[in-house]
């Protein structure tokens, strides 16, 4: 058996995040992105500024974030919650591989609910002028893989890893991203952003993190939130319930 | 792969102790680990199941440290206490997920066997939130049985059972620890664990309180002083017929909850009982209540930590 992916692990994860209610908002934000795209096309025409307003207003800072949450406490938060996990845990499975399961799974089930709308949205928008559609879905799909590995691992250290990944993504991200200048450097979003000012035409897309930097945290981040995820559910204790 | 060592184990959450010092062996055979709700039975099975490190001490199979070692589940099967399993699984799902997640060469023929085994074929097909407590405690035990562990564990394991499904688990236990298997459930309910283990041990209030072979600490159970609560026609005259007898050694008129009543301190439990309706009938005396007044097991095990 592979080391970084159990298919039971997976097929067991797949299930729960979809099956379960929380996965309607997963279904509701992409189609709520799809008909706002459609609504503003249709009342103020191919525009490239409008675009960029809902790609970056809505998908980037509110339904990327949003998705990263659910999907990636979702993964694992539910199952250590009601105990369930001991079904996991109670097998000659590394905890490692485990979490690695997971958390491609949580990339995944993010990636194709953030960044394929995204990029639909961009085309509807404004048919991908200027690399905007592409420059947004790169950054979705980035950071959608950035999120799932955060909420992943809050969904391991805390039992209010919702609240706790709302609030990260909502007040960080959005508030203090907005209005404490430093804060931006330390924003998925920004990193996200620094790689659609890459892919878009020049001057389509800004971001106040570098690209090299940008890359950095993002891969230094994922890396770290993946390991510590994995040291924690070795030591995951689960108590009865006396 | 068979025997499960406690060596000096404690364990506390914050500032409570929830097991103290407590040093057991289970070996071969079926095992009751018997106690109050509460007494830490299921911490102690929790770290036999590698679920939580002891604070001190260590628990070991046969020489192996069970914390932090998945290897150790190759041998060990859990029935756990909680309710929540992948309940939008069916159980037939369910099992095969479990075999499939021990590696098992043929799952699917394993996952088969074992819901055999427990008798839940005819539900496989359907979802776990639909099923009976009853039905769930069963397909948790199929799921433990999948790769034929040399060591079950199992915390209340008969919970919401009815007794058909009860006893046809018993046997299914008594075949297991038959068969060489370790065997060790918890329970806080005596009967059960009189019906199923020879050997029991006891927990109360996180300390190891008995240890051994059913017989002996049962009879210390019925052996120890009984006390009753009773109401009659006539208290007084049922109170100076009993005395005259050696197997009471208390009596004392009262009132209890505004109306009158007599309690009874007896210490031959079978005299007693046998003498008390005898005396009633002899005395023309009409018995309104008999209860006994110290039967929890609080005080039952409170009585064996003293012993």
């Amino acid at each position: 058996m592979s080391t970084v992916y159990h298919p039971t692990v997976a097929r067991l994860t797949y299930r729960a995040l979809l099956g379960r209610r929380r996965a309607m908002i997963l279904f509701a934000l992409p189609l709520l992105l799809i008909v706002i795209s459609v609504a503003v096309r249709m009342l103020t025409g191919a525009d490239d500024s409008t675009a960029r307003e809902v790609l970056s207003g809505f998908a980037l800072a509110t339904m990327v974030p949003l998705i990263g949450v659910i999907a990636g406490t979702g993964a694992i938060g539910p199952e250590i919650d009601d105990g369930s996990i001991a079904y996991l845990l109670a097998k000659p499975v590394k905890r490692p591989t485990i979490i690695l399961t997971k958390l491609l799974v949580a990339m995944l089930v993010s990636v194709g609910f953030a960044a394929i709308p995204t990029f639909a949205a961009g085309l509807i928008l404004d048919g991908n002028s200027q690399h905007l559609a592409v420059g947004f879905a790169v950054a979705a799909a980035v950071a959608s893989i950035a999120y799932s590995a955060i909420f992943l691992l809050l969904g391991v250290v805390t039992r209010h890893a919702v609240v706790a990944g709302l609030v990260y993504a909502l007040v960080w991200e959005s508030l203090i991203g907005n209005l404490v200048p430093g804060a931006r450097a330390l924003s998925v979003q920004q990193w996200a952003l620094a790689l659609a000012s890459k892919v878009a035409d020049g001057g389509a897309v800004s971001s106040d993190v570098g690209l090299p930097l940008a890359v950095v945290l993002l891969v230094g981040v994922t890396l770290v939130a993946t390991w510590f995820a994995g040291r924690r559910l070795r030591s995951l204790t689960l108590a009865g319930e006396e | 792969m068979t025997t499960v060592t406690i060596d000096n184990v404690s364990r506390w959450f914050g500032n409570v102790v929830a097991v103290n010092d407590v040093t057991m062996t289970i070996g071969p055979g079926v095992t009751g680990l018997l106690g109050p709700n509460g007494a830490g039975k299921s911490t102690l099975i929790n770290m036999m199941g590698g679920f939580l490190a002891p604070s001190t001490g260590s628990v070991t199979l046969d020489g192996q440290t069970i914390w932090r070692n998945e290897q150790a589940y190759r041998h060990i099967g859990i029935v756990p206490e909680r309710e929540s399993m992948y309940d939008f699984l069916t159980g037939a799902e369910f099992v095969l997920a479990n075999a499939e997640l021990h590696g098992l060469p043929d799952p699917g023929a394993a996952a088969r066997k074992a819901l055999a085994t427990v008798e839940m074929e005819y539900a496989q097909g359907r979802r776990i939130d639909t099923y009976s407590k009853g039905m769930r405690q069963r397909v948790k035990m199929a799921s433990a049985l999948v790769h034929e562990p040399s060591v079950l564990l199992l915390d209340e394991p008969f919970n919401g059972m009815d007794p058909r499904q009860r006893l046809q688990l018993m046997d299914l236990l008594r075949q297991m620890g038959a068969d060489g298997r370790t065997v060790l459930f918890s329970s806080h309910i005596l009967e059960e664990v009189e019906q199923l283990a020879h050997h029991i041990e006891v927990i109360v209030a996180g300390r190891h309180a008995a240890s051994g072979d059913f017989r002996k600490i049962r009879r210390l159970m019925t052996d120890r002083p009984h006390r009753y609560l009773v109401r009659s026609s006539d208290d007084r005259a049922l109170a100076a017929a009993l005395i005259a007898d050696g197997s009471t050694t208390g009596l004392e008129l009262g009132v209890e909850a505004g109306r009158s009543a007599l309690r009874i301190q007896a210490v031959d439990f079978a005299r007693f009982t046998e003498l008390l309706p005898r005396v009633a009938r002899e005395h023309g005396i009409r018995l309104y209540e008999v209860s006994p007044s110290d039967e929890s097991l609080e005080s039952v095990f409170s009585y064996l930590v003293a012993a």
